[in-house]
Order: C-alpha cells, then structure tokens, then sequence
C-alpha cells in the first residue's frame, strides 16, 4: 500500500509536468490547428533558462523560474510573429515542416551553447517530508501545487478574462471570431506566448528532478501529442485529465511491470485512439 | 513531356556525368560524399512519394530508413548473408512494417499522421536501442560486409560500390518517374488534391494511401541497405527523427512533387555541409531556420524556382 | 426505379438533418431536391453518395441496397456527383483533372506503369480519349490544356460535369451546379444539364436558383427540416401552399 501511494504521489507530479506541458499544444491547436512539433523544444528552453539563471546568475529558484516564464513567452509569441503568420492560407503540412525547422534549430542551439551533456539543476527544496509512510520530495510537492495554481490560474484567464474568451471563442470557430470583430493574429500570437509560459512552468518545475540536455523535449512532446489526442485536440479539460491519467499509468506499470513496458504505454494507446476511434476519445460534441 | 527530345537529351547528359564522375575526380572522399548523397536520396524519392504526391507527411522515414539497413546489417554481419539475398528480404520487411503501419496510420490523415508517424519513428530508435543482443544497442554493429561479387563484377572497390549505388538511384528515379507518368500516379494525386473528389470518381482513396505508403517505405528501406553496406557500420542515429529532418530538408530544398528535387536537394546540401564542415556543430542551428525560410518563400524548392525561371523565359521568347 | 431512396434518416446528435424521407429519381428524368438553408438537401446526398452512414433507411440503385457503402464503391456502381464548392486541381491542366474520373474503369497498376505495359499505353490513350469527348460534351474542350485555376467559374462548374461524366454514370448528382455564376451562365448550364438527361443519364440535383429548378425538374422534391414536405410536378409545387409557407416561414430563397 505504501509503494502504491508513493507511486501515486510520483505519478501526480510528473502528470501535472505532462498536463502543462500538453495545454500548451492543445491551446495553441485549437488557435491555429497545426500540432506544433517545436512545443517540446519550449520546455526544452524553459529548463535551460531556470538552469542558466540558477548556476550563472546565482538567482533564487522562485526568481529563475519567473525568469523562464518571461523569456518562454517571448519566444513562444516570436514563433508565431516569425513564422506561423507567414504560413497562413498555406496547408497545414507546411506549418508542420516549419515547426520540425524550429525544433530543431533549438534544439541545435541549445547543443551548441551547452553542449550534449546532461545538466544537474540545484534545486533548494531537497528536504523530504513524510507522510503516512510516504517520502515526497519537497521538489515533488511544489511540482504539483505550482502545476494546479497554474492550471487554476490558466482556467480563470480562459473564462473570466476578454482575452481568454477570446481564445477559446477562435478555437470553436475561427471564421466566426473574425466575424464577430475578434483580432485573431492578436489572439494566436498571445495563445503562442501562453504556451511558451507554460512550457516553462513544466520545464523549470521538473528540471530539478530529472536532467536537463538539448534533447529533452522530444519524449515528453510526443507523450503530449497521445494526451491531446486522447482528450480531443483543442480539449482544455482533456489535456489535464489526459496528463495525470498517462502518467499515472506509466508510473504504475514502471513499478508493477517493468519499466520498459511503461515506455511503450503511451505509443500503445496512440494506437488504440487510432485503432478505435481516430478522431479522439472525449473529443468535444460538432 | 513537353520537350520530349531536350528532356531525353538533358537526362542523358546527367547520368554521362553520373558515370564519368569518379573516374575523372581522383578524390576517394568526394566520391565517397556523392555515394552518401545517392543513398539519402533514395529515401528521399520515397519520402517525396508521400510527401509530394500524395500529400501526407511521414515522419517515419528515417525509422523505415534505419529498418532497412538494421535488417540487411544483422543478416550479413551477424549471419553471413549474402548482400543479394539480404537487400530484397530487409526491402520486403521495410515493406511489410510499412504495410502494418499504414494499416493503422491511415486510419487518419494530415496532423494525425504527421504525429503517428512520429511516434512509430520514435518508437523504432527505442527499439534498435534497446534490443542490444540483436541491434548491439546505442554502440550498432560493426563489420557489414560488402556485397559478394556477382560473377565477374567485384564490389569491394568504391567505384565499383558507386556504381552499384548509382544504378539502385537510377533504378529508383526510373520506378518513381514511370508511376508519376501513369494512372497510377494520377491517381495519387488526385487523391492529394482532393480525396472527397476522388472517392466521388470511384478511386479507393484508402488503398492508395497504402500503396504510397509502402512504397514510400520500400524505398526508404533500399536508402537503408546501401547506407549500412557503403559505411558498413549500422547505428541508431540512422533510425533517428534527425534523420527524418535531415531528409525532409533534403526534399524541401530541391523540391517536392518534382523529379528532380529530391537528388538536387540532397547532393547540394550534403555538398555543402561537407565544404562547411568546419562548421559542422552549427548544422542544425542553421538547418532548422533554412528549412522555415524555404517554407515561407521557396515552398517548392529549387525545382519550383527553376520552373518559374523556364516559363518566364518562354514567356518573353512568345 | 433507378434510384429507390426509402425512410431515409440521418442524425447528427440529436439533430436530425434528414427525417424519414422518401424519394425516387427515375431513369431519363430531372429530379429536384430543393428547401430553405438547413433542409437537409446536402446531407441527402452525402447519404446517397456514401459520404455519410444513414442512421436507418434504404438507398436502392436499381434495386440493390447501396446504403452505407464507402463513397468509391458506389461511384462505381454508377452514381457521379459534383460538388458545391468545386475541388478541381487549380494548379492542373483541365484535360488531366479529368483524366482520372475514368481511373475506375482502368485496370493498370503499379507494375504496368514500371513496365509501361501495352495495357497501361492503351489505357492511358482510351482515358484520353474518352476526357476529351467528355469535355467536349460539355463545351470546354477548348480549354483543355489550360490550368484550371485560370479558367472562369462557370467553365469550372463544365469541367466538373465533365469529370462527372467521364466515368460513365447512371445518375449523376448536381449540388448547386449554378452557384455563383450568373443568369446567361446558368441558362447555359440549364441546356447543358438537359443533354446530359437526353444522353440517358438520370439527374438529381439541389439548388437554390427557383427558375432553373422549375425550367428543368420533372419532378421535385421539397425538404424543410429533414423531412420532405412536398413533391410533384414544377406546376404542382409552384402552388402547393407547405412549400410557399416553408420559403416565406423560414429564411427566403428563392
């Protein structure tokens, strides 16, 4: 019961890492309808950023992480402005070539500046508190209070703001929102920024707990892609419950099976949605 | 088709220098960077079938591509193989995993399958990696041998291997350019223009995609067993999405749904990254943004530049 | 009866966008489909066609259920449609855009192509042949090596029928053949549609111009909200009082 909980706990903070990171790909696929293949390459960055901030600047955790979340926006927003909006009225396979060119011209980037090697992030909340028999690092339970305080925040802007509003009203209907007077490049390039911030949320709240190193972001990516598939392209509500339930399969299967048996969940229920129903398992009503 | 003769004479031109090239470049390494450039372009043909021609994106390519020359690699350098049975059993398995994933794949278009593919790329690398006691894992396999002599022709000198390799080019570009040039490739990009459209003409939109697919694998599959025969060493990276990246710049550079893009494409950008190559740590760096730039402004490469360039000229000729 | 369509219902939902509907299109004739925006005119012959699985009903051509058959299957049984929105190939030349609606009835496959076969050759010449002829049926043979793309929006709209043509349909399914273009185009079009029924093509057609509908139709069919209100001769349902409610009620279009 113990190793249960302790793997249910585990489970919960890399889900909530999976969950931002797939919100980020699924706003930014309801906004525009190209899965950005650079999306892991964000997280990629975010890590490297707290990285940086944290072992050449000497910053406090809580101010590298603000940091990332700054520079990620940016540089989400830049993918938009630089190069999506050129692509419109293009097919969407040309959007999908440009994001494998960003991709990779990060990821070459990041090897470039710091090279292959895996980095170890200092984290200042190594103490472990105990609870009914279960061990959490300090880390671990900022990862999923920082995780849902983001996602808390994320559904407010979404619902209460003008801005969100507008975001999820180009989603439903993209002709529609032009018709109604919404400025949809304004809307896409503030959905790019919002996915790089949460990018960086992800990346700099797990970099502690695992290495960082330029190709970090191709794993998770793909997992988001499952999780958004999973949860219906565009779903908001099912990348988060996407997020958590893979990773707690995965966790689970990692501890009862075998770990590499975990790997292949994902790919396995790629397969399935596709197998089953290819337009996706709780995708929203036409 | 316009200019029959000019064409057939430019085409003879071509593979004349082709021929002569390593006889007359008394350069083993540059001979051996053109052999190189053949082999990726073979997989670029095939990628260009799906690509080009159809209309999807496969982002399996480099995995299909890995397959092959793990397949033919293991034959001959753990069991002694011969080169000429192992290239048509590790092309039928490119094939037949081509097959089996299109099976599934299919089942969606466009995002998804970009994604799919993906995955199935992704998930090939993980496999080669961690199936050691076959693939020799993250270090692959040394001693693939060259292909066995076929009578009196011996292949263990790189001419003799750039010339098989030249012939399995032409004999690629002959198979993509005949079904291009027929109903069948008609049918492939009807399908591409329009699949509602070409389902309402009583074409089986479904079989054709497979059919591209495989095809697309097949060739991908035959890029692999060369490569692993030429360098003879097999290693994950050859299976790598990078490889699939490095192929789609390749294509998108010369061009899709053209001829003559995929070899244009991968001889000068392999050439070039040869003539940088004390540069070669930022080859990605710069690669992703030339991809991005050719996307926005050159979206069909150089063969589209050069299209535009003939009928401009025609144009002002009358 | 070339076309039996029986209690045909489809539902997107709880939607119902086709409601048990019942319709015949005989051989030799013009059938109409017409209705205000939203009847379910386009959803029918998405059924008909098998872009869309019926929720219940029968679709019979000559007496074989065609319901629910992928759309491929039942272009070769002889059912050809258009499209609202015409899907040419814009960057092709009009000749070979209908080049391949004669695919179906070629038997090349990838290995005659690579051995370029004397089957594949005569095949290639036959499909040629035949998309000129067809071309010429609908009075655009003039343009056809120029690029679609270049070409107007009614000779788009021939091109189309063209394409429909060439496989060699016993029914051919017209939705809004003249959207978009205007009255002397369209009485152009009117004749053109008249030849095809002459050349013993049945035709079904949806479409909201009122004067071509009445010109041509021998019979129409009227739908409002799924189900179908009326049907009869163009003098009939020019008088039949559900059909004068159903346009003036909803959003008019005539």
């Amino acid at each position: 019961m113990t190793l249960f909980l302790q793997q249910f706990v585990n489970g919960i903070a890399l889900g909530s890492v999976y969950s931002l990171v797939a919100l980020g790909l699924t706003l930014v696929y309801g906004v525009l309808k190209v899965p950005n293949f650079a999306h892991g390459a964000l997280y990629m960055a975010g890590a490297y950023v707290t990285y940086v901030m944290l072992t050449s600047f000497g910053a406090s955790y809580m101010v590298a992480m603000a940091v990332s979340i700054a520079v990620l926006a940016v540089l989400g927003g830049s993918m938009e402005w630089l190069v999506f909006r050129r692509l419109e009225g293009k097919t969407p396979v040309h959007a999908m070539i440009a994001a494998l060119g960003m991709l990779f011209f990060m990821e070459g980037t990041a090897d470039v500046i710091w090279g292959p090697t895996f980095r170890q992030v200092p984290s200042p909340f190594n103490d472990v508190v105990t609870l009914l028999g279960v061990s959490i690092t300090e880390q671990r339970i900022l990862v999923i209070v920082a995780a849902v305080a983001v996602m808390v925040g994320l559904y407010l802007l979404l619902k209460r703001t003008l801005v969100g509003m507008s975001i999820e009203a180009m989603a439903q209907d993209r002709e529609g929102a032009l018709l109604v007077g919404i400025d949809t490049r304004r809307v896409a390039l503030l959905t790019f920024a919002i996915s790089g911030v949460l990018a960086a949320a992800a990346g700099s709240l797990i970099a502690p707990l695992l290495l960082v190193f330029p190709n970090m972001g191709e794993l998770i990516i793909l997992k988001a892609f499952v999780i958004v598939i999973l949860g219906g392209m565009g779903s908001v509500p099912g990348a988060i419950l996407g997020g958590y339930l893979l990773a707690l399969a995965e966790t689970m299967a990692g501890t009862y099976v075998s770990f590499a048996f975990s790997e292949l969940i994902a790919f396995g229920l790629l397969v399935l949605v596709l197998v089953v129903r290819p337009t996706g398992l709780f995708e929203k009503g036409v | 088709m316009e200019f029959p003769r000019a064409r057939g004479v430019g085409v003879s031109l071509l593979l004349l220098t082709a021929i002569v090239f390593p006889l007359i470049v008394d350069n083993p390494y540059l001979v051996s960077v053109v052999v190189t450039a053949y082999v990726t372009a073979i997989a670029v043909y095939g990628l260009d079938v799906m690509l080009g021609y159809t209309g999807q994106l496969s982002l399996a390519q480099g995995g299909f591509f890995g397959v092959g020359g793990y397949t033919a690699g293991i034959l001959m350098a753990s069991y002694d193989v011969s080169f000429w049975i192992a290239l048509p059993a590790a092309v039928a398995m490119t094939s037949a995993l081509g097959y089996l994933i299109g099976l599934a794949a299919l089942r969606t278009r466009g995002d998804y399958f970009a994604i799919f593919t993906l995955a199935v790329g992704v998930m090939i690398v993980i496999i080669i990696e961690r199936w050691e006691d076959v693939t020799g894992g993250t270090d692959g396999l040394i001693g693939v041998p060259a292909p066995s002599g076929v009578g009196p022709l011996q292949f263990d000198s790189l001419t003799a291997q750039y010339y098989l390799i030249l012939f399995f080019l032409v004999v690629t570009i002959y198979v993509v350019w005949s079904l291009m040039d027929s109903l069948v490739g008609r049918t492939f990009v009807a399908v591409r223009n329009s699949e509602e459209l070409a389902q309402a003409v009583g074409i089986d939109a479904g079989r054709t995609h497979q059919l591209a697919f495989v095809l697309s694998a097949a060739l991908a599959g035959l890029g692999g067993v060369l490569y692993a025969v030429f360098l003879g060493y097999i290693g994950p990276a050859m299976g790598g999405v990078q490889m699939t990246f490095m192929m789609l710049v390749y294509l998108m550079i010369g061009g899709v749904a053209s001829l003559a893009g995929p070899l244009l494409g991968t001889l000068l950008v392999t050439g070039l990254m040869q003539v940088l190559q004390a540069f070669a740590e930022y080859q990605m760096m710069a690669l992703g943004p030339i991809l991005v730039v050719v996307i926005i402004f050159f979206p069909h490469g150089l063969a589209g530049l050069a299209g535009h360039a003939k009928r401009l000229f025609q144009r002002r000729g009358g | 009866m070339l076309l039996r369509v029986e209690r045909l219902a489809m539902n997107f939902g709880g939607l119902k966008a086709v409601d048990d509907v019942d319709l015949d299109v005989p051989d030799g004739e013009i059938t109409a489909v017409i209705g205000p925006n939203g009847a379910g005119k386009s959803t029918f012959f998405n059924v008909v066609s098998g872009f869309c699985k019926p929720s219940a009903g029968r679709v019979a051509l000559d007496g074989v259920d065609i319901a629910g058959l992928p759309p491929h299957r039942i272009a070769r049984l002889g059912v050809a449609r258009t499209f609202q929105t015409t899907k040419l190939f814009p960057e092709a030349q009009v000749l070979d855009n209908v080049i391949v609606g004669r695919r179906q009835h070629t038997r090349s496959n990838v290995f005659d192509a690579i051995l370029r076969t004397t089957r594949l050759r005569a095949e290639a010449a036959e499909c040629r042949e035949r998309a000129r002829a067809a071309l010429e049926f609908a009075g655009v043979l003039h343009l056809e090596s120029e690029p679609v793309g270049s070409i107007s929006q009614e000779a788009c709209k021939r091109v189309a029928i063209a394409l429909a043509l060439v496989s060699e349909p016993r029914l051919l399914l017209l939705d809004e053949p003249a959207a978009g273009i205007n009255e002397e185009e369209t009485s152009g079009l009117t004749a053109l549609i008249r030849k095809v029924v002459e050349s013993g093509v049945a035709v079904c057609l949806v479409e909201h111009k009122m004067r071509m509908v009445m010109d041509l139709s021998d019979r129409i069919v009227v739908l409002n909200q799924g189900k179908k209100i009326a049907e009869g001769t163009p003098a009939e349902i020019r008088q039949d009082p559900t059909v004068i409610d159903a346009y003036l009620g909803g959003s008019s279009h005539a």
